[in-house]
This record gives structure tokens, sequence and C-alpha cells, in this order.
């Protein structure tokens, strides 16, 4: 195998300290990424040289911003196989494309007589968003059930999909690590009629993605997720659904012309990006893109599938440990319980071994009150993860039963 | 540092909870849930003409110091007047936000103390008390 993380970890500058005077064992890649020199240096050199407000300024400075904000549309365009870069909606990250969608395309194609479909394993954000659109519209939500192994039950999509008009569901889920066939489920939801958003937090910084081969309507993703800053996402859809959709946010830089008492929109895809967008965070974007790339995503999900094999190997001989999760399809997640020891103990005793797990319900309580939990322990892995961290997580995890067993 | 949370004390607490589970004729419920972490308590109380703690019970799922703070908690306000218990709540709040302990009554909870150094876990040790807390609002507005 080979193991990126030699190559590339000492790009992470973070990752290079100790916590408690332990060497950093950073595994909730799921949650947010650590940013490798490159993207650092990206926003550092954007507000050294290049800062002013975009699609604004007459001169030099400004044209250099617009410049090398929009180059980045180009980027995520041939990074997720977009058809055009105009397709490309730069938002907050993926909460922001998912409300984005509800508003502006649900807000219109949505009735009372409709329904969506959605599935037993969203995160929040791809819940919330259309319990607010239903308070107002009352339209019916639908949900493709999750089987006991943690993959999605398609056996009745083809009767789940009646008189759905959208589907959305992600990609990989946050938990489970489950990866999902949005390709068959865009098929048929397609032959149904109905639209197909993919919630792409979890798979875009992992394997290839690619618009054209998935074929669904709405593609929502994080830039924090994916070795980029804070602030940054995308949304990515056809361009023909957009240009059928109105603003989301009103304001500066998306409208075409204002008058007092009302106004005209500018043309895709500016007239969803109102204000001041959060240009240097995409231009890190960028670098991200640039960085990432250079790796090769498919590399990325190779080594990656290394790591999920070997960490569940392991973690699976230690007695009294179960993992929550076991479909066929998954990426590097594992979301696992310890007999005796609560998660959040857990992971206060890793903390103090200088690894960092999450526990919790990982903004996805509908999925863990189906399974009849309240939270699990989770460790979630990215490229500069070493095979080596996953024997420090074990040690732990033993320690941790050693601390509690004396009780029984 | 881990040591001082997870005192012996605690871990028993935590495996052999007191005053587990719930009371046939409850006068009093407060449920409480952490919508960060997920974890929910609910206690039970019964009180007599005196306005004294009778009977309390608690159950919920949490983590060992959720737990251990409750099944101690259930302990130290038993038979106690709801005034004394309003002083007790109060005690165990500013000892967790670092006070010095003060009250004779304090007993296992102040095994506790370790939380202090865990910020985050703080919200573990008061999720009873502050269900608790929802409890003697009730009775108040109830007399
Ligand atoms: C599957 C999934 N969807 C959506 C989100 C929300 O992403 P963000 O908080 O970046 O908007 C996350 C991240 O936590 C996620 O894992």
């Amino acid at each position: 195998m080979n193991n990126l993380a030699l190559k590339y970890r000492q790009d992470f500058p973070l990752l290079k300290q100790e916590v408690y005077g332990k060497p950093l064992v950073y595994l909730d890649n799921a949650a947010t990424s650590q940013k490798p020199t490159s993207v650092l240096k990206a926003v550092d050199y954007y507000y050294c040289n290049d800062n002013a407000n975009i699609h604004r300024g007459l001169y030099a400075l400004s044209e250099r911003a617009t410049q090398a904000y929009e180059s980045v549309r180009d980027k995520v365009s041939k990074f997720i196989g977009a058809t055009s870069s105009q397709e490309i909606i730069f938002t907050s990250g993926t909460t922001e494309s998912i409300n984005l969608v509800a508003h502006s395309w649900g807000r219109k194609n949505l009735s009372s007589n409709d329904a969506i479909l959605l599935t037993e394993m969203e995160h929040h954000s791809n819940l919330v968003p259309w319990h607010l659109l239903r308070e107002q519209i009352g339209f019916q939500i639908k949900f493709i059930p999750v089987t006991a192994e943690g993959s999605l039950d398609l056996s009745q999509l083809e009767e789940l999909l009646k008189n759905v008009k959208l589907v959305s569901l992600n990609h990989m889920s946050n938990v489970l690590g489950t990866i999902n066939d949005v390709k068959k489920v865009a098929e048929l939801a397609h032959q149904a009629g109905a639209l197909v958003l993919v919630d792409g937090a979890q798979s875009v910084a992992h394997m290839p993605v690619d618009m054209k081969v998935l074929d669904c309507d709405f593609y929502a993703f994080s830039g924090h997720k994916m070795c980029a800053p804070t602030g940054c996402g995308v949304l990515w859809a056809k361009k023909n659904i957009l240009e059928e959709m109105g603003p989301f946010l009103g304001g500066g830089e998306m409208i075409h012309q204002v008058f007092l008492d009302h106004s005209t929109y500018a043309e895709v895809p500016n007239r969803f990006e109102a204000g001041t967008m959060n240009i240097a965070q995409v231009v890190g974007l960028g670098a991200a893109i640039d960085y990432l790339s250079e790796i090769g995503m498919d590399k990325i999900f190779a080594y990656e599938q290394y790591l999920l094999e070997l960490a569940t190997e392991k973690l699976q001989k230690i007695e009294g440990l179960s993992i929550f999760g076991q479909a066929p399809h998954k990426g590097a997640v594992i979301s696992f319980l310890l007999d005796q020891v609560h998660p959040h103990d857990l992971a206060t005793i890793l903390d103090q071994e200088g690894i960092a797990i999450r526990a919790g319900h990982h903004c996805a309580q509908p999925l863990m009150r189906k399974f009849d939990l309240i939270s699990t322990a989770r460790a979630s892995f990215y490229f500069y993860n070493m095979p080596e961290e996953i024997d420090v997580l074990v040690q732990g995890l033993e320690k941790a039963k050693e601390m509690f067993a004396y009780v029984r | 540092m881990l040591d001082s949370l997870y005192q012996e004390i605690i871990l028993d607490h935590y495996r052999n909870p007191r005053n587990f589970g719930s009371i046939e004729n409850p006068q009093v419920i407060a449920r409480f849930d952490n919508p960060s972490c997920g974890d929910e308590i609910e206690v039970q109380v019964v009180l007599n003409d005196a306005q004294c703690v009778c009977e309390i019970k608690f159950q919920g799922r949490g983590c060992a110091i959720s737990q251990a703070s409750a099944s101690m908690m259930t302990e130290a306000i038993q038979g106690k007047h709801v005034d004394e218990v309003k002083t007790l709540i109060e005690g165990f709040q500013g000892f967790m936000m670092g006070q010095d302990c003060l009250e004779d009554d304090f007993d296992d909870l102040e095994a506790l103390e370790g939380v202090r150094k865990f910020p985050v876990r703080i919200k573990c040790a008061t999720l009873a008390w502050t269900a608790l807390s929802h409890i003697l609002k009730e009775v108040k507005a109830k007399e």
C-alpha cells in the first residue's frame, strides 16, 4: 500500500503538536480536516497581495482579486466534473447550500400535495431545512429506511417515489460511513419525475466524484472538510435548473438593476451570491483543490480504504467493542460502542492520550434513535493519518476498558 | 488528572446508581436533556406535608459523570426541606464553577471536584441538578 501519510503528513503544521505531552492523533476528520501549508500560504498571499472587493473596483487590485476568486470556480468545476463553471455557486458550506435549494427551488416547486424523499441517515442539515420549509408549504416528507447493517434499503424505492418531487440524500454518512448508491437513486428518481439533491459533505473530500457520472441535479459540499478554510462551500446544480430558480439572499452583487420599489436579478451564478463573499476562503479552496488533485483523489480513496480495513480489523478484536455501521461499501468512518464505557467518558480518556475522536449523536439524532442509541464514539480518518495511529487508538481503548473494568 | 476525574467512588455510583428507577406515584417530575450530547435524565420526587423530600428517584442514560452526580444528588437531598435543597443546588453549581465547598452535606459529591479541570464535562455533572431545580420551580409554582 502506498502510504500517503509518509509523504504528505509533513504538509500539515498542526499535526506536529503534542497534547498532554503525547503526539496528537487527530481522528475527527469527518467533523473537519486540518489544513496544509499550501492552503494557509494561499490565504496569506491573497491578503498580503491581492485583497480587494471583487466584481466592483475598476482598478488592478480588484481585478486580481476577482480573477483569484473566479478562477476557483473553474477549478471546482473541473474537480467535480461539472459541465460548466456557471454551475458552481459559492456558499458558506453544505448547510447553506441545502438551505439555498430549499429556499430557492423548494419554495417555487413544492406544494402541499407533493412529497419529498429523504433517508433515515441524514445529517440535521438535510432534515431541518425541509422541516422549516414544510411549516410554510405543508408537503409530505418520506424516508428511505436504513437496514440493520447501515445501508439504504432501496427495495421499495419505486413505491416510495410516488408523488415525490425531490429526493435528498447524503453521498456518504458521517455516522455509519456508508457510501450510498446515489447514481442508482438518481436513475429511479428521474424515471419517477423527481429531482435529486446529494449532500456531498463527506464524499468530495475522500473520493473522486463526477457530476456527469452521478447524474444528480444538485450537489452540496463544504470546503473545510477537504483541506480548505472554514466559511466556504459549494452548491453545484444543473444550469437549466439554476436558471429557473429565484434568488436566495438579497443584497449587493446578486442584482441586475435595483429601483426603489423593485429589483431585477443577476444571471446565474451571481444571482445566488449576495453581498461580499468569503473571498479569501474561496481562494483557499482553490489551493486545497490543487493540493488534493496533485495527490489524486483515487489514491486518497484507496489509502483510506486500507486504513479503514486495518482499523476495522483491529477494533473488532477488542472484546466488548461493537462497530455501528457495517455496510459493504464504506468510507473511513468508524462509529463504535465499548461495553460499560459511555462514549463521552471514552473521548475524555482518549483525549488524555492525545487522541481526538468524536462522541455524541453526530448531528444525526433520528438515525441514533432508530437504533435506540443516544451517542456513539467515532473515529474518522484522512490521508494524513498513519497506520501506527490506529495502534495508539487501540491502546487508548484498552486503557479505558481497564479503568472502567473493576467496577463490574 | 484522569484519576481525579474517574475516582473509585464515582465509578461505584455509575455502576451501582442509588435511587435509580421510577416512583409509583411521583408528585413532581422533571426531564432534562443536554442537546449537545443527547444525554437525558428524569428526576421524580415525592414531598411530605412539611415540604421535605421523602422519596427521590432518577433514570436516564448518560456518561459516568452525569450518572454518578445524579446518584450522589439523590442521596444528598434525601429528607431535606425544599429550601435546603435549593441551597444545596446553588452550592453544588458554585462548586462546579470553582468555588470552595463549604457544606458539610457534600459527602461523596466532593469527589466530583476533578470534573472542574474538564470544562466540557461540567455540564454532565450538573445535568441532574438542573432537572432538580426545575422540580423546585414547579413546587414553588404550586404553592
Ligand atoms: C453528512 C453531512 N452533511 C452536512 C454537514 C454540514 O456541513 P457544514 O457544517 O460544513 O455545513 C456535515 C458536516 O458536519 C455532514 O457530515
